[in-house]
C-alpha cells in the first residue's frame, strides 16, 4: 500500500509540475499582461514596471525558470491587482472559505445524492421517481447563477415575509450565511450524484448476491444496508474526489452573488486582469488539490471495497 | 442496459412463491425505514458540521456584521462596494472603488464639496499665478495619530509618487510641477522637484508651464499627502492595511478583512469633524454583481445599490426613487487611421457617420436612464469659461442621412481601388453591454451601407493589448476624465498622446491642443477646444455612441450624498440621516 501510495504521489507532483507549465505558456501566450491599463503609459513608467515585476527578461528561460524556482520554495510572488498582497497570503486567507463552503455543499451533495438515489430506485417508476428524477434533470441542466440569483431572491422574500432576518442574504461569517449559498453550491453535484446512485442501485437490487442473501432469509435491514447500500455507494465515492475538488474551486458565481470572501474570485478574476502571479498561484493550488483528492479516493476506495486491493 | 432484463428476473422470482412477494415488501419498508434513519443521521451530521463551521469560519475573523442599511440611533450607514481596493494608498491608486474610499479617508489641499464646488481642504487659502503658487496650510489639519498635516507631507507624498521605482500610474497628473516629469522618467532626482516647504504650513509650488486649471488637479487623489516617517515604517506596505495607513480626512478605517468587509469610523482628529454626522460607514459586502446589491437594498441592509439594465426593471417595479448621474465617461467608435487601413479614409469615415445614429442607439437599444446620446467628444457635464462648454460651444449637428452615406463610400472605395465593400473588424469588450451595442452597429452597417463587420470581442486586458498594437479597424473605446477641465478630453487626439490608439495626426488638431495647453486665458483656451471640437466632428475623427450614465436607488433618510463625475463617489463623508418617522420608530 505505501509503495502504490508514494508511486502515486510522484505521478501527482509530474501532474501538478504539468498543469504549472502549461499555465504558464498559456498564459503568455495570450494578448496583453498585467502592466496594460485604461491609460495608455509613457515607455520609461512601463519599464519601470516590467523591470520592478521582472518581466522585463525573456519569458523562456529566464522567467520560467524564476517562477519554478520560486513554487518549488513555495512562493507564488506578489499579485499584480492588489500590490501589497502575497498570493500565498491570498490563498491562507481565503481558501479556508471556500473549503467551509465546499465542505458543507459536498455534503449536502453526498448525503442528498445518495438519499435521493436509493429513494428513487425503490420507488422505481412510481411517483416519488418520477418527481425526483424531474428535479434531477433540472438541477443537471440549470446553470448555477440562475438558482443562486433565485436562492437570494428566495432569502429576500423569506425576510420581508417574516418581518425580520431569518436568514442574511449575502456575507460572511457564520453558519447562516453558509446555509443557501452552500445548498446551490453543491446542487447539480446532488443532482448527477443521484442520478449515479439509482442506476447503481438499480442494479444491485437485482442481482445475484441479493437474491441468495433474501433466500437465506437476512434480516431485510441487513440485507439493505450491507448488500445494496454499501455497494451501490462505491461508483458514488469514486467520482466525489473530483466532484469536491470541482465544487471547492468552481464557486465563482455563488461568491460573486452571495458576497463571499472566497477563492473562487480571484481563481476567476485573476484570468481577466491578466494577474500572472495569481493565476499561477491559484491554479497550481486547485491543480494539487484536485490530485490530492484523486489519490486520497483510489486509497480510501480500498478500504470500504474489500475486493480492492491497493497495491 | 440492464435493467429490462433484470425486472424481468425479478418478476419470474416474485410469480414462483407468494411468500417471496411479501419479502419484497418487508424489504421495502425496511428499506424506507433505514432510509429515513439515514435522513436523520445526515441532518446530524451536517449540524454538526455546520457548527463546527461556523466556529472555524469566526475563528478566521472575516465575519460580516449584520448592520442595517441605516441606523439613526447610532449614526451609522451600511454600504456595497463592487471590489476590493488593491491598495488604499493614494499615490499608486488608480480605480473607482479606491478613489471614493480614499475620498473618506484622506483630504488633499483643495476639496470637492456635496455641490461639487471647490472648497479649501488642508489649505484655508491658496494663491495660483503664472508661475506657481502658494498653499496656506491650516494649523489644526492633523493625522489621525494628532501630529499637524504639514507642507513636508505633500512634498514627501509627491516626490514619492513620481520616483520611477514607486511606478506610479498616474503620476504624470503631477507633471505641472516643475522638473516632475524628468524626474518620473529618471532624468532628475526628486530633490530638484519644483515644490518645497518655507515653513511647516506654507507650501512653494512652482510650475513647469503656466497651468491654467492647477486648482482642480490639486483636489486629485495623486496629490493627497503622505507623511514621510510613518511611510517608511510600513517597509513598502503602506496602504496595505488598516494599520499600515495614516488618515487625515474624515474617516479612518479600523478595520479591513480583504475582500470581506470594513469598517470606517469618524476621524476624531479631523479639524472639520463638527461637519461630519456620522459615526460609522460599514462595508460589510464586497461584490459586483448588482442583483445581488438590489436584493440586499430590498432587505434593508444597504444604503445605495447601483442599478444596470437587468436590475432597472426590478427598481421600478418597487417604485424605488431612481437617481441618476452622468458618471463622466464618454464612449465613441475609434478609427484606426494606420497606413493600411480602410479608417485612414476621410469619406469612409464620414460614410459611417452619417449613417449611425446616437439616438437611435440609447434610446432604442441601450434602455439605461442616464445615458445620453453622444454628439461630441466632450460631454454635457463640462464647465466652459461661464456656462457648461457645451453652451458655449453647441457642437455641429450631425443628422443620419444614408443615402449621402452610401455615396460618401462609394467615393471612399473608388479612392482606395476597391472593387468591393470590405469586411472590417470592431474590437469591442465583452460585457453585456457591448455585446448588444457592437451587435446593433453590425446589424445597422450591413443595413444601411451592404458592409460587413466582424466583432472581435475580447475581455480587458487583451482588448488593451490588441488597442496598443492597431490590430483593429475600428475599436469601442471610451474615456473617463481625469481632471475637471476640457483638457482632459481635449487632448486624447493629440498625435503624441498615448492614447490615440489609432494614430490619428493632423497638424491642425495638434496646434490646437498646443494652444489649449499652453495658454492661462481661459477665453482663448475654450476657443481652442471649440475649434477642436469642431475639428474632430468635420473630420469624423471617431464617432460619439454616448455618455455613460449611472442610475442607483439610494434609502431616502439619506441626506446629502455626494455623486459626482469627477472626484470620489459615491461620497458619503457629509451625509445626514432624518430621523425615523414615528411610525417607523413604533414598529
Amino acid at each position: 500500500m505505501w509503495i502504490y501510495a508514494g508511486r502515486r504521489v510522484i505521478q501527482g507532483i509530474i501532474t501538478v509540475w504539468f498543469i504549472a507549465t502549461a499555465t504558464f505558456v498559456a498564459m503568455h501566450s495570450v494578448p496583453g499582461d498585467p502592466l496594460l491599463s485604461d491609460k495608455a503609459m509613457t515607455a520609461e513608467i512601463r519599464a519601470n514596471l516590467a523591470a520592478k515585476y521582472g518581466l522585463d527578461k525573456p519569458v523562456f528561460p529566464d522567467q520560467y525558470m524564476t517562477y519554478i524556482g520560486n513554487m518549488l520554495q513555495g512562493d507564488f510572488g506578489i499579485s499584480f491587482t492588489q500590490q501589497n498582497r502575497e498570493v500565498n497570503d491570498i490563498i491562507r486567507e481565503h481558501f479556508p472559505v471556500s473549503a467551509a463552503l465546499g465542505i458543507l455543499a459536498v455534503l449536502f451533495a453526498a448525503l442528498g445524492g445518495i438519499l435521493w438515489g436509493a429513494l428513487t430506485a425503490l420507488y422505481r417508476n412510481k411517483l416519488p421517481d418520477i418527481i425526483i428524477m424531474f428535479l434531477v434533470i433540472l438541477g443537471i441542466s440549470v446553470p448555477s447563477f440562475v438558482f443562486a440569483a433565485l436562492g437570494q431572491l428566495g432569502l429576500v422574500g423569506l425576510n420581508s415575509w417574516a418581518g425580520q432576518t431569518v436568514l442574511p442574504v449575502a456575507g460572511w461569517g457564520t453558519v447562516s450565511h453558509m446555509l443557501v449559498p452552500a445548498l446551490v453550491l453543491g446542487l447539480s453535484t446532488m443532482a448527477f450524484l443521484t442520478r449515479l446512485m439509482r442506476s447503481s442501485m438499480l442494479e444491485i437490487v437485482n442481482s445475484d448476491f441479493v437474491r441468495t442473501a433474501k433466500a437465506k432469509g437476512l434480516p431485510p435491514t441487513r440485507i439493505f444496508l450491507k448488500h445494496q447500500l454499501r455497494n451501490a455507494v462505491l461508483p458514488v465515492i469514486t467520482v466525489l474526489g473530483p466532484a469536491i475538488a470541482a465544487i471547492t474551486t468552481g464557486g465563482f458565481v455563488v461568491e460573486l452573488v452571495f458576497a463571499i470572501p472566497g477563492l473562487g474570485r480571484y481563481f476567476v478574476e485573476a484570468v481577466q486582469q491578466s494577474d500572472y502571479t495569481v493565476i499561477m498561484g491559484t491554479t497550481v493550488f486547485y491543480g494539487a488539490f484536485l490530485v490530492f483528492m484523486v489519490i486520497l479516493v483510489d486509497l480510501v476506495y480500498g478500504l470500504i471495497d474489500p475486493r480492492v486491493s491497493v497495491e | 442496459m440492464t435493467t429490462p432484463n433484470s425486472s424481468n428476473k425479478s418478476t419470474t422470482t416474485a410469480s414462483h412463491t407468494g411468500a417471496d412477494t411479501g419479502t419484497a415488501k418487508e424489504l421495502n419498508r425496511a428499506a424506507l425505514v433505514q432510509l429515513l434513519l439515514l435522513i436523520l443521521g445526515s441532518l446530524a451530521v451536517i449540524i454538526v458540521v455546520m457548527y463546527a463551521l461556523n466556529w472555524a469560519a469566526q475563528a478566521t475573523g472575516s465575519k460580516s456584521a449584520a448592520t442595517d442599511a441605516i441606523n439613526y440611533e447610532a449614526r451609522s450607514i451600511s454600504i456595497l462596494i463592487e471590489q476590493e481596493p488593491p491598495q488604499l494608498d493614494a499615490m499608486k491608486s488608480t480605480d473607482q472603488v479606491s478613489g471614493s474610499v480614499l475620498g473618506h479617508i484622506m483630504e488633499g489641499l483643495i476639496a470637492y464639496d456635496v455641490n461639487n464646488e471647490l472648497v479649501p481642504g488642508v489649505a484655508e487659502r491658496w494663491d495660483i499665478r503664472a508661475d506657481g503658487a502658494t498653499f496656506w496650510l491650516r494649523a489644526d489639519a492633523r493625522w489621525s495619530d494628532g501630529k499637524p498635516v504639514t507642507a513636508q507631507d505633500f512634498v514627501f507624498a509627491w516626490k514619492t509618487a513620481l520616483e520611477p521605482a514607486t511606478a506610479s500610474q498616474y503620476a504624470f497628473i503631477l507633471f505641472p510641477v516643475k522638473n516632475a516629469e524628468a524626474i518620473n522618467t529618471g532624468k532628475l532626482t526628486g530633490d530638484t522637484l519644483g515644490a518645497s516647504a518655507t515653513s511647516d504650513r506654507v507650501l512653494e509650488v512652482e510650475f513647469e508651464k503656466p497651468i491654467a486649471f492647477f486648482e482642480k488637479l490639486v483636489a486629485f487623489s495623486t496629490y493627497y499627502p503622505a507623511r514621510e516617517d510613518f511611510y517608511k515604517s510600513t517597509n513598502g506596505r503602506y496602504g496595505a492595511d488598516a494599520d499600515t495607513m495614516l488618515y487625515n480626512g474624515a474617516f479612518t478605517v479600523e478595520s479591513w478583512v480583504h475582500n470581506s468587509s470594513m469598517r470606517m469610523e469618524k476621524n476624531q482628529q479631523y479639524w472639520n469633524k463638527d461637519s461630519i454626522f456620522l459615526n460609522t460607514i460599514h462595508v460589510p459586502f464586497i461584490t459586483a454583481d448588482k442583483q445581488a446589491g438590489v436584493n440586499l437594498f430590498k432587505d434593508g441592509r444597504i444604503a445605495l445599490a447601483q442599478l444596470d439594465g437587468e436590475t432597472l426593471p426590478t427598481a421600478l417595479q418597487e417604485r424605488w426613487n431612481i437617481g441618476r448621474l452622468a458618471d463622466g465617461s464618454v464612449y465613441y467608435l475609434e478609427f484606426n487611421h494606420r497606413e493600411g487601413r480602410i479608417g485612414g479614409n476621410l469619406n469612409f469615415r464620414r460614410a459611417l457617420q452619417l449613417t449611425l445614429d446616437s439616438s437611435e442607439l440609447v434610446y432604442r437599444v441601450i434602455k439605461i436612464p442616464g445615458y445620453v446620446p453622444g454628439t461630441t467628444l466632450f460631454p454635457t457635464w463640462l464647465k466652459g469659461k461661464d456656462a457648461p462648454f457645451r453652451q458655449e460651444y453647441p457642437p455641429t449637428p450631425i443628422r443620419p442621412d444614408r443615402e449621402k452615406a452610401r455615396e460618401l463610400l462609394a467615393t471612399a472605395m473608388a479612392e482606395l481601388g476597391l472593387e468591393e465593400t470590405p469586411s472590417l473588424v470592431v474590437l469591442a469588450g465583452d460585457t453585456p453591454l457591448a455585446r448588444k451595442h457592437a451587435e446593433y452597429m453590425q446589424s445597422e452597417l450591413k443595413k444601411h451601407l451592404d458592409l460587413d463587420v466582424k466583432i472581435d470581442r475580447q475581455i480587458f486586458k487583451q482588448r488593451l493589448a490588441k488597442m496598443r498594437a492597431g490590430q483593429f479597424d475600428m475599436v469601442m473605446a471610451g474615456w473617463g476624465p481625469d481632471f475637471d477641465d476640457p483638457l482632459t478630453f481635449g487632448d486624447l487626439f493629440a498625435s503624441w498622446n498615448l492614447q490615440n490608439r489609432g494614430r490619428y495626426n493632423n497638424p491642425e488638431l495638434d496646434a490646437q491642443i498646443r494652444i489649449a495647453q499652453g495658454s492661462i486665458d481661459q477665453q482663448v483656451r475654450m476657443d481652442a477646444f471649440g475649434e477642436i471640437q469642431r475639428i474632430l466632428i468635420d473630420q469624423a475623427v471617431l464617432l460619439p455612441d454616448y455618455e455613460r450614465g449611472r442610475v442607483f436607488v439610494a434609502d431616502p433618510r439619506m441626506q446629502n450624498l455626494g455623486r459626482r463625475a469627477i472626484g470620489p463617489d459615491p461620497d458619503y463623508s457629509r451625509v445626514t440621516l432624518l430621523p425615523p418617522t414615528a411610525e417607523e420608530a413604533g414598529r
